[in-house]
Parts: structure tokens; C-alpha cells; sequence
């Protein structure tokens, strides 16, 4: 599952996430563009028990997070 | 006319969060021409919000400016927070409100009771710190914003600076921290009732009380916690006294449930521009969790004061506050690698 988070300002990338984890995926890709997403959205996935890393790409961030 | 419309919708960032970026305003305001005249006894270069100026010999007026987008969607609580947030300049450099007036920024697709409500926020809260409000200014803009204009007077002798402190001071907080990150999680609907409350008892409160026992006391600089967090206002004091100020990170008063939020990422954009002008003034010792330097951070809306006094001061200007909101926090040391330290 891919979100795109791109754009949204905090808190709307947690609860974009918070929603696209509800059934409990084995894994999620969030799109961000900035760092307080990037930051906060890592942090919501690591306390929800994912494996989280991230990915630079021109100036934004794949978080890819797996159970 | 929108009639049921949540305001901290109508907004990006909110409260002291939508400060400007120290780094960015002082690119500015650095290279401005500096204003001299004998009268003008602090201004721009000291980095205090309200500048003081000279009336008599021994009077000097404290005036202060200070507006914000809501962080709450009720506009009567709206209203009092962006006027308890704009009185504590003058709280914080001890001095007494006199008069205030209004800055609205009022989106015309709302309607005028919500107008109503934001300035009779502000009267209450005028009237609590008993001065008087009349006049001001508005203007239509999409995003709503309300603040005060303040003036104060006070005797030229009794002025707290941002930049007196003393090694052997301690550091007294005079309200929690975490209200930033409340605020977001409010937002996004994730904040609990409790929280919510906290936040906004902490945000309405004047600093009045906390000025009026503190001026009992010998003060030897203070200043408020606003939008650049506790580490940012701090190392502003730091940096003009020459000293460092370390913080115990454990007996830091904390908002109901803001450690928890923080925990899932609930946290203000503002939390990391601070850290990203901070990041080279300011040390956490190992061992720190991550939500407590999430609140260090924090942009504070309508924070607390912050006051350097000596010991025996400090104590008993704390037990006689005896609130659960107000501690003692730390220490100012010896000029060391970093301006603020914060101590496991």
C-alpha cells in the first residue's frame, strides 16, 4: 500500500497514516515532502510496532515501514 | 456565511507555532538600520518582544505586539488565549498592563457573531489584568488572526531584562510545557478531553500572578516561553547574559498527556524549525527520551514566564506560587560549550 502525503502539513500526515493502517497492513509506503512529516510519520509507525526506514529522493522521503 | 465552521480549520499553523523562523527574521532584521535614542532603553538588539522607552526619568511605557491564527475552535477561548499570549510581554518584563488594543484579521465568509465572540474573549481577559482596551484595527483576510496591541507602565528601576542572569541563579517555570503538541493532536482530532482542558487552562491563564508574587522577589532577568520553545527563549537569555542554563529534564511540569502524543508523532512543524536553529546551541545529555526533547522544542502558546533568581528567592517564590505548573527547573553556570544544557 502507497500513501501520498505530499503537501499536507502536520497533523494531517499521521492521521492520513493513522487511517491507512487501521486494518493492520504487513507493510505501508508513506510519500512525504517535508521533514516534520517525515519525522512525526516514522515516529506514529515505530510506536504502532512497524520496522520503519527512509528513503531520499529529490528533496522527499519514501517511509517504508514493515511489520 | 458559514455559521458551524471550526476555525483551527481555516489555518496551517496556529498559535506562537506560526512565529516566522528566528533564522529567517534575523536575516532581515540583522541588516535593518538600528534606531538609536537615548530614550529607547531596549529595542530590537537585545531580542526581548517589547521594547521599552523612557517617559520621565524614572517612568518608562513597555509596549508590546503580539497576534496569532487560532489554536482552538471555540473564538470566545480563541480570543482570551491571543490576549493572555499578548499581556505576558509585559508580565515578562515585570511590568503592569495599562491599556490595550485590538488586531483582527476576520475572514468575511464567517460570521459576525464569531467576531464577537474573539473580541469579547479579549475584553475578559483585558479586564482580568485590569486594564482597559478601546480601538484597534481590522482587516479581511482568509485566515483569521487576533491579537493585542499592549502598553504598560512601570519605574525604570524595576525592568526585567532577558539578559541579567547570574551564575548561581536557578531557573524557575512558572507553566507546563507541551501545549504546542496538544494543540496539534486537537487538530487532528487525537487529543483527549483532559488534554484539550489542560491546555487551554494553561493558555487562558494570565501571567499576572506569577509577575505580581515574583516582583517580592529579587528577579535578576526573565522572559516568557513562546513559539521558539523553552530552549530557544532560554538560550535568547543565555547568549545576552553571557552564562549557560542548564535544565533538569525530570522536574519539568509537563500537560496532561502531551509525552504520550508526542510519542505517535503528534508533534507542530515548529518543534523542528527550532531544533533546526537550535540544534548547535543547545545539548541533551544521553539518556533523554525523545518526547522529553520533543517538549524542550515545543512552541509554546501563551507559555509561562521563565525567571533567573537567586536560590532562596526562587524557593520561596515557588512554594508561595504552590502550583503544580510552577518549579524550579534548573540552574545558569558558567559560560560552557553550549548555552543550554539539558540534564538527564
Amino acid at each position: 500500500m502507497e500513501l501520498d502525503c505530499r503537501g499536507l502539513s502536520c497533523p494531517e500526515p499521521v492521521i492520513k497514516t493513522k487511517r491507512a493502517i487501521a486494518d493492520k497492513p504487513e507493510s505501508i509506503e508513506v510519500l512525504v515532502d517535508q521533514r516534520a512529516p517525515l519525522e512525526n510519520v516514522s515516529r506514529f509507525l515505530k510506536a504502532m510496532k512497524y520496522n520503519v526506514t527512509a528513503e531520499e529522493l529529490d528533496g522527499e522521503w519514501k517511509i517504508k515501514a514493515t511489520k | 456565511m458559514k455559521t458551524d465552521v471550526k476555525l483551527t480549520s481555516m489555518v496551517k499553523t496556529s498559535g506562537c507555532a506560526a512565529k516566522l523562523p528566528p533564522e529567517k527574521l534575523h536575516r532581515v532584521i540583522d541588516n535593518l538600520p538600528l534606531m538609536k535614542s537615548d530614550k529607547l532603553l531596549e529595542g530590537f538588539e537585545s531580542a526581548d518582544d517589547a521594547l521599552v522607552y523612557s517617559v520621565t526619568d524614572d517612568i518608562v511605557s513597555v509596549q508590546t505586539v503580539d497576534f496569532f491564527p487560532p489554536m482552538v475552535d471555540d473564538p470566545f477561548i480563541f480570543g482570551e488565549i491571543a490576549a493572555a499570549n499578548a499581556l505576558s510581554d509585559v508580565y515578562a518584563m515585570g511590568g503592569e498592563p495599562a491599556v490595550a488594543m485590538n488586531l483582527l484579521c476576520f475572514p468575511s465568509c464567517l460570521e459576525l457573531d464569531v467576531m464577537d465572540k474573539i473580541l469579547r474573549g479579549g475584553i475578559q481577559k483585558v479586564k482580568e489584568a485590569g486594564a482597559v482596551i478601546a480601538g484597534g484595527h481590522t482587516i479581511a483576510d482568509p485566515t483569521p488572526k487576533y491579537g493585542l496591541c499592549v502598553t504598560g507602565y512601570m519605574k525604570k528601576n524595576d525592568v526585567w531584562s532577558n539578559s541579567g542572569a547570574e551564575v548561581g541563579d536557578v531557573v524557575v517555570l512558572t507553566k507546563a510545557l507541551g501545549v504546542g503538541i496538544v494543540n496539534t493532536a486537537a487538530k487532528g482530532g487525537e487529543a483527549s478531553q483532559e488534554s484539550i482542558d489542560a491546555a487551554v487552562d494553561s493558555m487562558t491563564r494570565l501571567n499576572r500572578e506569577a509577575r505580581d508574587k515574583a516582583r517580592k522577589y529579587t528577579v535578576h532577568a526573565a522572559t516568557d516561553v513562546t513559539g521558539f520553545s523553552l530552549a530557544g527563549h532560554s538560550q535568547e537569555c543565555a547568549s545576552g547574559s553571557g552564562v549557560t542554563i542548564e535544565f533538569d529534564m525530570g522536574s519539568i511540569p509537563v500537560i496532561e498527556g502531551a509525552l504520550e502524543l508526542a510519542r505517535f508523532g503528534l508533534i507542530p512543524e515548529g518543534r523542528y524549525t527550532n531544533e533546526d536553529y537550535l540544534f548547535d546551541k543547545v545539548r541533551f545529555e544521553e539518556g533523554i527520551p525523545q518526547e522529553m526533547i520533543d517538549l524542550a522544542y515545543d512552541p509554546q502558546t501563551s507559555g509561562g514566564l521563565l525567571l533567573f533568581m537567586p536560590e532562596a528567592d526562587a524557593r520561596a517564590f515557588a512554594d508561595e506560587m504552590d502550583r503544580p505548573y510552577c518549579k524550579v527547573v534548573g540552574r545558569v553556570v558558567p559560560k560552557a560549550d553550549r548555552d543550554v544544557i539539558f540534564k538527564a
